[in-house]
């Protein structure tokens, strides 16, 4: 075990995997350390999904190596499936059973001794906010409510590490938010979790984010460092009459990388920030204010994978 | 292998089954309908031959051959006819499946001592009760012969003869001939293969298919520990359901229990773990519900149901076929059960069978436990 790795939740080297021609997931390299929060960000069918699985033991490399709490992800799946909680995409609960019958079914799967059974049990009850549905089919209870309780189940036996995939889609916004609030009070206890998502607002949330892209881990760092420093262009906030007639002409200008309506006005992402600020003043006269900002998460991530696409472009896209 | 995850397993799969009133159906109800249903329908005796006679002699003579026919179980008269259209009409429409013609000339005939012909006209149209229906017709003639030939000698004078050969069959095991006293031992065995590979067929599969199962191969339990899970409760029903066949054959069909009932139980005990794991197998594999279900039909309704002994004697089967019954697990449970059931042997004689079971028992079982993998793709 080199050093790096001894603060290291999960260590991945050149992790790859392969479904015949098509590669889900291309030599992906990043640590995750103990107790952080790691956002797997990107859009649907970049290998989140295929990532994720690898990490819990679920699907083998087809290259690279990787370790999750201390043990290898090729030949000791077995071991890290004791360490870890994972959550799958869908809400892995069995509809027919009842809340109890399915918090009891996992209970048993990970063995949680007689003594501390009761007590998990009524803190996922609780957690979940069901204690009135306890006896209620699952296959019932609305989307927040499943969530709530798949995670229970994932972490019933309080593992060090957890896996969470698209833990909040299609969920409520005050769900989500619940949510968010566990994962950060969990965190603060020191459990390391790894969470992939497509939302933006999600990946703010999080200590560091990782961005995949086709495959391929395009940036990580922090929220904070991903706006300052992966971003290569500036972005302007432009608030005029009539965005849209506006932002046919703004593309038009030189040095204008792209131009996108953000809400009631324009996100324009400019070689230069001051050339391009006085052209558009020109352009739309003082009426409209023009306005450096911090870039969005979203502006970031657009802006990387279009820089992406651009450096793709003589290859032939590769899809299944 | 953990009790602890077994167990949680099992219940889990139980109450699945509890809950879903269709596969309690296929679990109890639809066997069980299967074994009244094909209890009663295929019998393979001929009794009550439907019979038309035309009696053209009407004499004593003539009536004493039809009172023949009449006094055996094996007819049952419909009908007199006076013509030729007349009894075409009984044999066309299905009314009967034999006509007997005694010619005008019978009776002079027979008192003279002459051969007298007589005609019997039957439905060929199902050659297999044809066959056994002339059969039956021939006996009744030559008992009618016989005594025609005894009565001449004795008018004469002479003393009674004594026929040549005196041939005197004893069947043993079913002294009746019935067919249902080796029909529902053979049906059990049947039934109970169809329907344990069924039941098991959709469990793994319903997993892959809800998503549950990557949930489930994400967490430390083990490949053994879910396989012998899932078999436990349906291991139960199965064991449930030869409990009632059981009991439908002896209270409903009158079927003689000779052999030992627990040695009964303990072979199906065998049997049904290697044909629940034979589904669990396709489950597996297939990953995959419909397809499951539909492998696990064809895999074992048709070879058990034709190769194992059940319908058709295997004796008799061409060599090549003769060779793939070795490969149909039901054919030693269908000789194990009608050993047990009619001639109430033990293992001193069927311990060939008994071993060939469970050594296919433990070969699904293993094989279940090879090919499930606790990976994706």
């Amino acid at each position: 075990m080199n050093p790096s790795s001894i603060d290291s939740a999960v260590v991945v080297k050149n992790l790859e995997r392969r479904f015949g021609s098509f590669i889900a997931v291309n030599r992906v390299s990043f640590e995750v350390q103990k107790g952080e929060i790691f956002g797997f960000l990107g859009p649907n069918g970049a290998g989140k999904s295929t990532t994720i699985r690898m990490l819990t033991g679920i699907l083998a490399p087809t290259g690279g190596t990787g370790t999750v709490a201390g043990f290898d992800v090729r030949t000791q799946a077995e071991k890290i499936k004791s360490n870890i909680g994972y959550m799958s995409q869908k809400f892995s609960l069995y509809e027919d059973l009842t809340v109890e019958e399915n918090i009891d079914f996992y209970s048993g799967i990970y063995r949680i001794p007689r003594e501390k059974k009761t007590e998990r049990k009524e803190w996922v009850i609780e957690m979940a906010g069901l204690k009135e549905r306890r006896h209620s089919r699952t296959g019932i209870l609305s989307g927040g409510w499943k969530q709530r309780l798949s995670f229970g189940c994932a972490i019933l036996h309080e593992p060090p590490i957890i896996f969470l995939d698209e833990p909040t889609a299609g969920v409520d916004p005050v769900s989500r938010r619940q949510f968010w609030d566990l994962i950060y009070e969990l965190s603060g206890k020191g459990v390391t979790i790894f969470v992939t998502t497509h939302y933006m607002d999600e990946a703010e949330y999080c200590n560091r984010i990782g961005l995949i892209y086709r495959g391929e881990l395009i940036a990580i760092g922090s929220p904070d460092t991903l706006k300052t420093e992966f971003m290569q262009e500036e972005v302007l906030e432009v608030l005029c009459e009539r965005p849209q007639d506006a932002m046919g002409e703004i593309e038009k200008l030189p040095g204008i990388k792209e131009v996108a309506l953000f809400g009631k006005g324009l996100h324009v992402v400019a070689e230069d920030a001051g050339s391009a600020t006085s052209e558009i003043r020109n352009l739309l006269g003082t009426a409209a204010s023009v306005e450096k900002i911090v870039p969005s998460l979203e502006d970031v991530f657009v802006s990387l994978i279009e820089a992406r696409d651009r450096a793709d472009q003589p290859q032939q896209e590769v899809r299944i | 292998m953990k009790p602890l995850r077994v167990w949680a397993v099992a219940r889990k799969e139980f109450t699945h089954i509890v809950r879903d009133p269709r596969s309690l159906g296929m679990g109890i109800a639809i066997p069980m309908l299967l074994l009244v249903l094909f209890g009663y329908a295929l019998t393979l005796d001929v009794d009550n031959v439907p019979l038309v006679i035309w009696d053209q002699s009407e004499s004593p003579a003539s009536r004493r051959l039809v009172s023949g026919f009449l006094g055996s179980r094996y007819f049952l008269l419909q009908d007199y006819v006076h013509n030729y259209p007349g009894m075409e009409r009984a044999i066309d429409s299905g009314r009967a499946l034999m006509a007997v013609v005694i010619p005008p000339d019978f009776a002079g005939r027979i008192e003279s001592g002459r051969s007298a012909p007589v005609q019997i006209v039957v439905d060929g149209s199902d050659s297999n009760t044809a066959t056994i229906a002339m059969g039956y017709a021939d006996m009744v003639a030559l008992a009618y012969s016989q005594d025609v030939a005894v009565e001449a000698t004795h008018r004469i004078g002479g003393r009674a003869i004594q026929v040549p050969l005196d041939l005197r069959p004893r069947v043993w095991f079913n002294a009746d001939m019935e067919s249902k006293n080796y029909i529902i031992p053979g049906l059990i065995a049947v039934i109970m293969m169809v329907i344990a590979a069924l039941l098991t067929s959709l469990t793994v599969a319903r997993e892959w298919e809800s998503g549950t199962m990557e949930q489930l191969i994400s967490t430390p339990v083990k490949g053994p520990e879910l396989i012998l899970g899932k078999l436990l409760p349906y291991f139960g029903i199965g064991m449930l359901d030869v409990l009632l066949a059981v009991l439908m054959g002896e209270f409903l069909f009158q079927v003689p229990l000779r052999g030992n009932v627990a040695l009964l139980f303990a072979m199906a005990a065998i049997f049904l773990a290697g044909a629940l794991s034979l589904g669990m197998v396709i489950s597996i594999v297939t990953k995959s519900q419909l397809l499951a279900s539909q492998l696990a039909m064809v895999l074992t309704f048709l070879p058990s149901f034709l190769l194992s002994g059940f319908m058709y004697a295997i004796s008799n089967m061409p060599k090549p076929i003769e060779l793939v019954t070795y490969l149909i697990p039901a054919r030693y449970f269908v000789a194990l059960l009608k050993g047990i059931y009619l001639k109430g042997i033990g293992l001193e004689i069927l311990a060939l069978e008994a071993g060939l079971l469970a050594l296919f028992g433990a070969a699904m079982v293993l094989l279940a436990n090879v090919k499930f993998k606790k990976r994706l793709v």
